[in-house]
């Protein structure tokens, strides 16, 4: 495989990207902005009265962490696929640049990053968000953006790799049913995973968002321990593992 | 020093040649033109030249660096104006070429000058802040110039320029094109109008399935294949008994007149129902000729030679075919 071609010129196409997005982030962040919410008050403050306490917290105190991490992983993941695919395939915006000094490798690159930005961003509005309705016990919380960063970087990643493997706007319907919603409902988002059978368990280990869960809801709360270093090494292996499949995948649908 | 040399350059795709070993060369501040229809090559040499698609074989050198290994180094000095409009449309008219001079690294006050010179070369500056799916599509043919002019490029590609213009908007960028050309500008043009390829073009290549068929000057290959005048004659029906039938029923019709005119011409090519003269010297002799025959024909025309019948005459088809 063609060694990486990487130049510094990837901030200038982010920062195209950035300036999209400063002109429309209003209604893009109010949009992704609502269904955490609406989550937080079904089923924070609806279901939650029926439910007894989570690891020794109200529910709504459980729960609230759990969206962070887990609007941000939908944030990265439309940015990664529809976001993605509409500039390859409908506006040819990577046409255009590939004709410029800026190399493939350069556009696939700020599109992963553009995708974290998105994590980081849209997490830390729910961050803030839940530290206004006083769920936020810790100043350990101010590690979630990195952490946001981090799960974000993977998720576009793995998104991507969609993306690159089935190029077709329909197909990424299915990237949400079969992929994204069982991430977000095994993985520890909504209860604890220690109540599933063994096998679940497991499978829910190898959940790249379990991990982004554990670490921002051991932030948030305040309750750090040394296990949480398990789940962020994780999340950064399984990242360098992944991160050549996307280049080698996108420059093929571009690169004929 | 040549701006592109091309030996054997060969290129193809899952298996299906798409450009055959061809050799080519493009002269300093020259215009030069692929002439050829749908599928012939055109596009697909023009990606291997701005570096998009790889080489297959040959040597393939764009300002005298090998696309193979300085890709970035080469893009940075040229400007490419692709078949299908590819500008940014989250982004405004004067935004679109501010944000790629940034592809450029060039400097935002230079490229604020520049892209208001641009924008003003090509009648845009009043659309400045429009969003660019406002613009008509000759406009945003001319904002994808101004475009691929933003880095001030050594060698400009331009991939069917005017395919899908209507033809106040084609002549309006052909006029822009020259002004460019006389400004030392190097052009290198694809395209399947022939009216295109002799407006603009210096030189150029006649291109079909892959290969080049021949090269040259639009009027040199003019002269050297057809002449200076084509009597084109309709077959489609014919007259001989009174009423207008198949021209199978009027008997060999085409050796007839081929018969009665050969020693008025230097060559004739039948395509289709439709049969080509080219007189020796004077069309207007070929034509009494043939008024003179009992035959009349759907229809007569004594008209200039053109590329068209260049490409006719070493395919045996049409350009638009």
């Amino acid at each position: 495989m063609k060694s990486l071609d990487v130049s510094p010129l990837v901030w200038q196409v982010l920062r195209r990207h950035l300036i999209v997005f400063s002109r429309n982030w209003k209604t893009n962040l109010s949009f992704n902005f609502f269904e955490p919410l609406l989550y937080i008050a079904a089923l924070g403050l609806g279901l939650g009265a029926y439910v007894q306490p989570m690891e020794g917290l109200p529910y709504l105190n459980y729960l609230a962490p759990g969206l962070v991490a887990s609007s941000a992983m939908f944030a990265t993941s439309y940015e990664c696929t529809y976001g993605t695919f509409v500039r390859m395939e409908y506006q040819k915006t990577f046409y255009a640049m590939v004709a410029t000094p800026v190399s493939i490798d350069d556009v696939i690159v700020a599109e992963i990053l553009y995708g974290t930005f998105k994590s980081v961003l849209y997490g830390s509005v729910i961050l803030v968000v839940i530290l206004a309705l006083g769920l936020v016990a810790s100043p350990w919380a101010l590690l979630v953006p990195p952490v946001l960063a981090v799960g974000g970087f993977l998720f576009a990643v793995l998104s991507m790799i969609w993306t690159g493997l089935v190029p077709n706007i329909e197909n990424f319907n299915y990237f949400f049913s079969l992929i994204m919603t069982p991430l977000f409902l095994f993985s520890g988002v909504f209860f604890p995973l220690s109540g599933l059978p063994r096998i679940i368990q497991t499978l829910a280990w190898a959940s790249p968002l379990c991990h982004v869960v554990n670490l921002v809801r051991g932030l948030v709360l305040g309750r750090v321990h040394a296990a949480l270093i398990w789940d962020f090494m994780w999340l950064v292996t399984l990242t360098a593992v992944l991160f050549p499949l996307p280049l080698y995948l996108m420059r093929r649908l571009v690169i004929k | 020093m040549d701006v592109i040399v091309a030996e054997k350059l060969t290129k193809e795709y899952n298996g299906k040649v798409a450009v055959r070993g061809i050799d080519f060369r493009v002269r300093h501040r020259e215009c030069f033109g692929f002439l050829g229809p749908n599928g012939a090559g055109k596009t697909t040499t023009v990606n291997m030249i701005y570096c998009l698609s790889p080489v297959t074989s040959g040597r393939l050198t764009v300002l005298g660096m090998e696309v193979q290994k300085k890709p970035r180094e080469i893009k940075s000095r040229l400007g490419v104006v692709p078949q299908e409009n590819n500008l940014d449309p989250d982004l405004k008219v004067l935004q679109n070429l501010l944000v790629y001079a940034n592809y450029f690294r060039i400097p935002t006050a230079t490229a604020r000058t520049r892209a208001m010179e641009l924008l003003e070369f090509f009648d845009l500056a009043d659309r400045a802040d429009d969003r660019v799916d406002r613009l008509s599509g000759g406009m945003k043919r001319r904002l994808t110039i101004a475009r691929a002019l933003i880095n001030n490029p050594d060698l400009v590609i331009l991939d069917e320029p005017t395919t899908g213009l209507d033809p106040q908007a084609r002549h309006l960028v052909w006029q822009r094109l020259r002004r460019l050309k006389e400004r030392g500008v190097t052009l290198l043009l694809t395209t399947h109008y022939l009216e295109e390829a002799s407006q603009l073009c210096d030189r150029l290549v006649i291109m079909d399935r892959g290969e080049i068929l021949e090269e040259g000057d639009p009027q040199g290959l003019v002269a050297k294949h057809i002449g200076r005048e084509v009597v084109e004659v309709g077959l489609g029906r014919v007259e001989c008994t009174g009423q207008f039938q198949p021209a199978a029923d009027c008997g060999d019709t085409t050796a007839m007149i081929v018969g009665r005119t050969n020693h008025l011409l230097r060559g004739h090519l039948a395509v289709g129902d439709s049969l080509f003269l080219f007189p020796r010297d004077n069309g207007q002799t070929v034509l009494q000729a043939l008024q003179g025959m009992p035959v009349r024909f759907s229809h007569l025309l004594l008209r200039p030679a053109t590329l068209e019948d260049v490409f006719l005459k070493l395919t045996g088809r049409g350009l638009r075919a």
